[in-house]
């Protein structure tokens, strides 16, 4: 199982794709909050997800789990 | 056979290495003999070459797994190491160690670049009491290293193992060049770790050239092939002069690869969203001229040589594109390291910045953000080459010092009409100066407060207020900023300064 992590601490800010959408890699898959810049994080591999392990407004640390990939 | 064809045969000998079937290896996993890599990096036509017949009456032992010698790199002098693979894996023995001191020491008296070509599986256990603990033996190399520190560009390149205390010879230049799925670099091999400290790993987790190149920060270039870690060490030293009395060659100048009238067009207004620092970059240097150096390694700051108007300048860039282009402790890193390296050899720096400031938060406050970001701002401030701060968006609190900003010597600080300079930005300041007062408030007057609060504060850093204190010294429209970098690096060439008579600083690590 792959996963995408949080690259920084902040806040979710918009969650742009739920279980089951297939992603491409280097597509936009949560946009983050911290230090009140817009943070794109994006999926690293082709793949389909499996699980959105957060929700918008919830505080993520570095490191912390966002989406589990198949 | 006459003794001169005597002599010449005994020499042909030695530079075919090590026994066949190793040479065979070399060549069968696509990697280059240590005189084919030799042969692509110098000039054609001139080299000598020392201690040649080391070891020579141990058979099999070629030259005792290392050349010495001195040539040449578009026609500038250099000296060189490389270790043979072949030769008992490139080991270290006596002989090795005591070539490499002398041939550091000729670079330190002809005061010339030294190149490290590393492919050696370290010390040769057997030998230790004659190449490890003394006088001239294999700390001395480091030793060396250290003492040839920004007197003369050291350059790495990585081609194979560098183990135990061979790590120490990369650690120790200015760059490292590692090609992937051969080099790498670890203290303690998969092996011993599983013996010592019972971790299973391997050897490309731990020590291998793209852990480095991402994660460590002990690799600066990652490249595929042998041919690309050379072809990659002239281009590289083509930006620095021999030594640091001299300033690097100005080469003709080429207008950039992408049109600087469309500047104004990718920095976007809103200070909040991202862009990507290099479409700014290649506007306004000259085209190709970009080396990045570190790409892979804290990406949120970018670091690099160039040339505007064929000037060699070293870039620090804020990259907004990831993690909001904040400051953390690699870049952090990664930015004390650059800025050193061009101020040591006479490179003018420019800044970049678009930078919200340094992460905050416990993580990073345990990792010690504020000494890392203290060694950043260190090294700005001791760099007295010519230094010209960009501010290109927003640049809030020590980010601002950390970039360059007017109180760090900058020869000049420019604005473009998107800068954005404060403590902070105007939600995070109205937060903290009006809290109490935002809270007793409700609804519709609250928003009100806030918002005209906001635009207070965004009258109180006017760019144009900023530019009639004089905290700026130009506001520079866009498309106007290549010529305007032109014609001040050029002002700025002459320029002289001398720090307070002293040992040395304390600097923050």
């Amino acid at each position: 199982m792959h996963v995408i992590a949080s690259p920084m601490a902040g806040t979710v800010s918009r969650l742009l794709v739920q279980t089951g959408d297939v992603v491409t890699s280097g597509q936009d898959v949560v946009i983050l909050e911290s230090m009140k810049m817009e943070i794109a994080v994006q999926a690293d591999v082709d793949a389909r997800v499996k699980a959105v392990k957060v929700s918008e407004g919830v505080f993520v640390d570095e490191g912390s789990i966002l989406l589990e990939l198949e | 056979m006459n003794a001169d064809e005597e002599i010449l045969a005994k020499i042909e000998q030695i530079k075919q290495g090590g026994p066949e079937r190793y040479r065979e290896r070399v060549t069968a996993e696509g990697r280059l003999m240590v005189r084919e890599r030799l042969a692509r990096l110098l000039d054609p036509g001139f080299g000598v070459e020392d201690g040649i017949f080391a070891d020579a009456t141990d058979e099999g032992n070629a030259a005792d797994a290392v050349i010495t010698g001195i040539g040449k790199i578009h026609g500038r002098t250099i000296c060189y190491m490389a270790n043979d693979a072949t030769v008992k894996a490139g080991s270290w023995g006596p002989k090795t160690v005591e070539k490499i001191l002398r041939i550091q020491e000729t670079a330190a008296n002809l005061r010339v670049p030294m190149l490290y070509l590393v492919d050696s599986a370290g010390a040769r256990i057997t030998h230790q009491v004659d190449m490890f603990p003394g006088r001239r033996h294999a700390g001395r190399i480091f030793y060396n290293e250290v003492m040839l520190s920004g007197l003369v560009p050291q350059i790495c390149l990585l081609f194979g193992p560098s183990a135990a205390g061979g790590a120490y010879i990369p650690a120790f230049c200015d760059i490292v060049v590692m090609v992937e799925g051969h080099a790498s670099m670890y203290l303690g091999s998969p092996r011993m770790a599983e013996m010592v400290i019972g971790e299973k790993s391997t050897l490309e987790e731990m020590g291998g050239a793209r852990m480095h190149c991402e994660v460590s920060g002990c690799g600066d270039l990652l490249v595929q092939r042998d041919e690309e870690a050379i072809d990659a060490a002239r281009r590289y030293l083509q930006y620095f002069p021999d030594h640091c009395d001299n300033h690097p060659e100005i080469m003709p100048a080429t207008d950039p690869a992408k049109n600087p009238q469309e500047l104004a067009q990718i920095i976007p207004s809103n200070q909040n969203v991202p862009f990507d620092m290099l479409d700014l970059i290649e506007r306004i240097v000259d085209a190709h001229s970009f080396l990045e150096i570190k790409a892979l390694f804290a990406k949120e700051l970018i670091t690099g040589l160039a040339r505007i108007g064929g000037r060699t300048v070293g870039i620090v860039a804020s990259q907004p594109k990831v993690k909001g282009g904040v400051l953390f402790v690699d870049s952090a890193d990664k930015a004390t390291r650059f800025i050193a390296l061009c101020d040591a050899f006479n490179i003018p720096l420019l800044f970049l910045a678009d930078v919200p400031g340094f992460m905050i938060g416990s993580k990073v406050e345990r990792q010690g953000i504020i000494r890392h970001g203290a060694k950043m701002i260190y090294a700005v401030s001791e760099a007295t080459v010519p230094k010209i701060s960009v501010i290109v968006r927003k640049v809030y609190g020590a980010g601002l010092y950390a970039m360059c900003g007017p109180a760090f010597n900058a020869d000049a600080t420019l604005a473009l009409p998107t800068a954005y300079i404060a403590v902070m930005g105007p939600e995070a300041a109205v937060n903290a100066v009006y809290y109490n007062k935002i809270i007793e408030l409700q609804g519709e007057e609250r928003e009100r407060f806030v918002r005209e609060r906001r635009e207070e504060y965004r009258r109180d850093i006017d760019l144009y207020k900023l530019a009639s204190h004089l905290i700026v010294d130009a506001i520079v429209p866009p498309s106007r900023l290549r010529e305007e970098l032109m014609s001040r690096f050029a002002a700025y060439a002459s320029k002289q300064v001398t720090s307070p008579r002293k040992r040395h600083g304390v600097m923050p690590v």
